[in-house]
């Protein structure tokens, strides 16, 4: 028993980390075929690591232990909170350690250390990213926890691994869609925000004007921007799988046969994928938006989250 | 056994007093030796701290109350003292944040040696900490009405040190005031109370001989609600403290924040939950949950505008009140409605918050404290780089500032998880309203949160990274031993509370059980203990320690990963790319600018002016001479609310001052009309 929740964790483990940067490769592609360009390959943020990895890293001067300790960090809490969410199984055994919640904070932990070392070099670039992150925190959270618990209130449960299993099962499945529609939608919103992808911010951008993530970590190089890149991959496919796998359950393995398990995996990742080219067909049909300008999107979810939670009550009557 | 354990209560408790009485005598006996002074008052105090911490295990662990009274010749005053477990909840948490502040103060009053009098000093200290204790242990109203004014004093005359400073003078007024318009309208509670229990003996409080009529009730709730409230903080009577928390030192700030608005806390639950009985309506609950949503909410807004990092911290503290009051305003709306368990899950966490708040918030102003000691100012832009000239007071206040932002493995995220569990199992509530209420309130409280996390990211991240940005933060040192041994204290609490749950939640248990009738201790220690569960383990759950497994092997992972693909590379060291001039702390973000877009975008609620003056040549008005910025946020409250009714009082002040004319015939004529109509009344 223990050993099996072992291996399934250690198997989750593995499946995030080799799956997330395909995730970013794939998004890359869609984008630049949108763009009538040929573009990279699929499988070049592998390379891209594998080369930053290699690389020796240049450490600032002016910089303090939180700097190098910050890659660690980021990655260490984006995986566990990747843990807690059922990816290909509906039932993971650190169901317990966290619900949604916690999802939220150890993101959050996260978040916190990375405005911290964009402070820690001294530069302007940095301090401006860490500023700009935190404006963006500040507006998604309350939009997160609100449409996360539209959903919760289904399935009477909060735990992630609880919500899809009994999604998955059918039970308490509802007779109107809409909340659930509406949270969906504001839940896509807040992984656009969280994940720093256009309209919110541009992952591909150097420009000082619009930057808010890269800014942040510019001063990173070698293993420690290796890090923090895979884990910036892991947000966006802890991210893609709370949507896929809250929303639509569907295919996940609920028991533990290796038959189930292997329908599991192959529904999950082509779930991720297809949201994936969904979040690249996005990036390709809007204009970054200005930074004061992202507080209405993200006013537009909390609010589309506070209406799936009305229309959840009065649906119930 | 039962005797065994009075006998060893009283005996904590008489030395408790003991050693606080010789902690206020002795200082002053030794004149013109401030080390002696400092070293008998503060490890005085230090004793007495560790008395009340197992007093207040001792009380917690007890089968039963514990009491104890001596008559008094005046009327209805009895000094009753009773030691249950909410009374020693408290009790704990005073005496845990008065033993870290005196060894803190042994190493930090010596910035006052020839400056201010250290006996003084010591024995106010020892005072205030006594006068605290037994505010949550007294048993009679008037003894509780006498202590609490004590407690008022003694801090007013702490907060007044460095009365040589203007600024701290008016501080100390506005304590003052409000405070005592707090105490009117606790008296007032009393006096309600009293007319139904003919006594001032809170027993008779709980079980007057003619019930209150429910008007009677509802003004005692409000009477209660203004009194304490005025002490807690709460919006909009929390004005005083972000003046009077900075001017006091840092170590009394640290008592002050971290218990002395505690004890509004324990007070309130006492009224609501003690002398009420529990029967209330479940707009009292809704009351509270909306003063602390207010009080959340806009206590984190201000704490993110401001650039003295004691008035952040004074703000932050009244934030943390609100979040303590929504777990127990969401208890009380629970309570209403005969959801008894749901009921204990708020004051659970309402209780495990005021611990909680108790540790990092007085952490945190022993780290200001820290600055303070070895920078000389308060203003966050004069400080930077930090953290490599003090690492342990760095690391310690880094500590607190994950505990205040409730991110995981400290403890404010097992007490805000709590919270935001008691909020959602609003599902439970019958009435429509209340369940929409709940969950926005949830939806604020996570607003909050984050609002703190970019507060408290602010105000390490600007005083200890990057370049040190004045003189000052340049040449500052690490601060004495017994600074850090202080702040260290607290820290290795401020952990252990976020990683032992398993072992808090059983003692808090013991703490809500006589005041809801239930127990919840083994619905909420799922996994025998190893997880937490809000009731029931199906709807959510966590686990501290799993959590803390799990990121530590996800580092240790990416250690792993980095060196299995890189292998063992030498970092290089370079200077930050300045754009090709030298990097300055000029060029650095400043405090004001790291807040700038929240500010804008929140622009309704801080009200900001911005000054922009330029004097151009006198050649060209395309060269600017000079420019001068100036932005400053509207105190909202002190304008609206507060202005207007000083302006009312100093008018009627005006008019009354033709009664006091100077002349010693006219005050005789005052004393002899007097006399004649008091002749008057009494034929």
């Amino acid at each position: 028993m223990v050993l099996q929740a072992i291996s399934l964790v250690i198997a989750q483990t593995i499946v995030l980390l080799a799956v997330s940067p395909f995730l970013v490769g794939l998004i890359r592609k869609v984008k630049a075929r949108f763009q009538c360009r040929q573009g990279a390959g699929v499988f070049q943020p592998y390379a891209d690591l594998a080369k930053l990895f290699r690389k020796q890293p240049v450490i600032s001067t002016t910089t303090s232990w939180i700097f190098p300790a910050t890659p660690y960090i980021l990655f260490a809490s984006t995986l566990s909170a990747g843990l807690l969410v059922p990816a290909f199984a509906s039932q993971t055994p650190m169901n317990f350690a966290g619900n949604i919640i916690a999802l939220v904070y150890l993101l959050a932990l996260g978040t916190f250390f990375l405005i911290l070392a964009g402070l820690d070099a001294g530069s302007a670039f940095g301090g401006m990213g860490s500023s700009r992150e935190a404006i963006v925190a500040s507006l998604t959270e309350p939009a997160m926890i609100l449409s996360i618990f539209a959903i919760a209130l289904t399935a009477g449960s909060t735990n992630l691994s609880t919500i899809v299993h009994k999604t998955a099962l059918m039970e308490g499945i509802v007779t109107d869609p809409s909340p659930h529609l509406m949270a969906l939608a504001a839940l896509f919103i807040v992984a656009i925000a969280e994940t720093g992808r256009v309209p919110v911010d541009n992952p591909a951008t150097h420009l000082e004007l619009t930057m808010i993530h890269e800014a942040m970590v510019l001063e990173y190089s070698g293993r420690y921007l290796a890090l923090i890149e895979w884990a910036a991959g892991l947000k966006l496919l802890v991210f893609l799988t709370l949507i896929a796998n809250v929303f639509a359950p569907w295919g996940i393995a609920t028991s533990l046969e290796p038959a189930a398990l292997s329908i599991g995996l192959a529904t999950y990742l082509m779930k991720v994928s297809g949201l994936a080219v969904v979040m690249g067909v996005i990036e390709c049909m809007f204009a970054k938006l200005r930074l004061f300008r992202v507080t209405d999107l993200l006013g537009v979810a909390f609010i589309l989250a506070l209406l799936g939670l009305i229309f959840f009550y009065i649906l119930r009557g | 056994m039962f005797e065994d354990h009075t006998a060893t209560m009283t005996f904590l408790l008489v030395g408790l007093l003991a050693i606080y009485m010789a902690g206020i005598i002795l200082p002053p006996c030794f004149p013109g030796k401030p080390r002696i002074q400092n070293l008998v008052a503060h490890g005085l105090a230090a004793g007495a701290g560790l008395a009340g911490i197992a007093l207040g295990l001792a009380g917690l662990l007890a089968p039963e109350p514990w009491t104890a009274s001596v008559e008094s010749t005046i009327p209805f005053l009895t000094f009753a003292i009773r030691l249950d477990p909410l009374a020693s909840f408290f009790v704990l948490t005073i005496s845990v944040v008065g033993l870290a502040a005196s060894i803190f103060a042994l190493g930090y009053v010596t910035e006052f040696y020839g400056r201010s009098s250290i006996a003084a000093m010591g024995s106010l200290f020892n005072g205030f900490l006594l006068s605290m204790t037994l505010v949550v242990i007294a048993d009679n109203g008037f003894f509780f009405l006498i202590v609490w004014e004590l407690m008022s004093l003694l801090s007013y005359f702490l907060v007044v040190t460095e009365h040589q400073k203007a600024d701290v003078r008016y501080a100390g007024l506005f304590y003052l005031i409000m405070t005592h318009v707090g105490t009117m309208f606790i008296m007032l509670t009393f006096l309600i109370f009293f007319q139904g229990a003919a006594s001032f003996s809170f027993e008779a409080f709980r079980h007057p001989e003619q019930p209150l009529p429910g008007g009677m009730r509802m003004l005692a709730f409000l009477m209660a609600l203004l009194g304490f409230g005025a002490k807690a903080g709460i919006m909009p009577l929390h004005v005083w403290l972000p003046y009077a928390h900075p001017a006091a030192p840092s170590h009394v700030s640290a008592l002050m924040s971290g218990v002395m608005i505690k004890t509004a806390i324990y007070a309130l639950i006492r009224v609501y939950f003690d002398f009420l009985g529990g029967q209330f309506p479940w707009w009292w609950g809704f009351v509270v949950l909306l003063v602390g949503t207010t009080s959340a909410l806009l206590g984190v807004m201000y704490a993110l505008m401001e650039n003295d990092l004691k008035r952040l911290l004074a703000f932050s503290s009244v934030e943390n009140i609100g979040i303590i009051l929504l777990g127990l305003g969401a208890a009380m709306i629970f309570h209403a409605y005969g959801l008894k368990e749901l009921a204990a899950l708020g004051l659970l966490a309402a209780l495990y918050h005021t611990i909680n708040h108790a540790m990092f918030k007085g952490l945190l102003f022993m780290g200001a404290g820290s600055l303070l000691y070895a920078a000389h100012t308060r203003n966050m832009e004069e400080y930077g780089g930090l953290l490599r000239r003090m690492p342990w007071t760095g690391l310690f206040f880094l500590i607190g500032a994950i505990s205040i932002s409730a991110l995981p493995l400290a403890n404010g995220f097992v007490s805000e998880w709590l919270v935001f569990q008691t909020l959602f199992l609003s599902l439970q509530l019958p009435a429509l309203f209340l369940k929409l209420m709940l969950p926005i309130a949830a939806a604020l409280l996570a607003l909050t949160g984050v609002l703190a996390l970019v507060c408290f990211a602010k105000a390490f991240g600007l005083s200890f990274l990057a370049l040190p940005r004045s003189s000052h933060a340049r040449h500052a040192k690490e601060v004495p031993m017994a600074m850090r041994i202080g702040m260290g204290l607290l820290a290795v609490w401020c952990l252990g509370l976020g990683l032992a749950p398993m072992i808090v939640v059983p003692r808090l248990d013991r703490v809500i059980g006589p005041l809801t009738g239930v127990s919840i201790s083994d619905k909420v220690l799922a996994l025998d203990g190893w997880a937490l569960a809000p009731v029931n383990v199906q709807f959510s759950s966590i686990s501290p320690p799993m959590l803390a497994a799990m990121l530590i092997a996800c580092g240790l992972l990416g250690l792993f990963l980095a060196f299995l693909f890189g292998g063992h590379l030498v970092k290089r060291s370079y200077k930050t790319w300045g754009c090709g001039i030298n990097l300055s702390p000029r060029m650095e973000y400043t405090a004001t600018g790291f807040v700038q877009p929240i500010k804008r975008v929140f622009s309704t609620i801080y009200q900001p002016t911005i000054k922009l003056e330029t004097e151009f040549l006198e050649e060209s008005r395309y060269f600017a001479k000079r420019r001068r910025f100036a932005f400053h946020i509207e105190p909202v409250f002190e304008k609206y609310l507060y202005s207007p009714v000083v302006h009312v009082f100093m008018r009627i002040a005006d008019r009354l001052r033709i009664l006091q004319a100077g002349s010693l015939h006219l005050y005789l004529a005052y004393i002899f009309v007097t006399l004649v109509v008091l002749l008057l009344f009494a034929v």
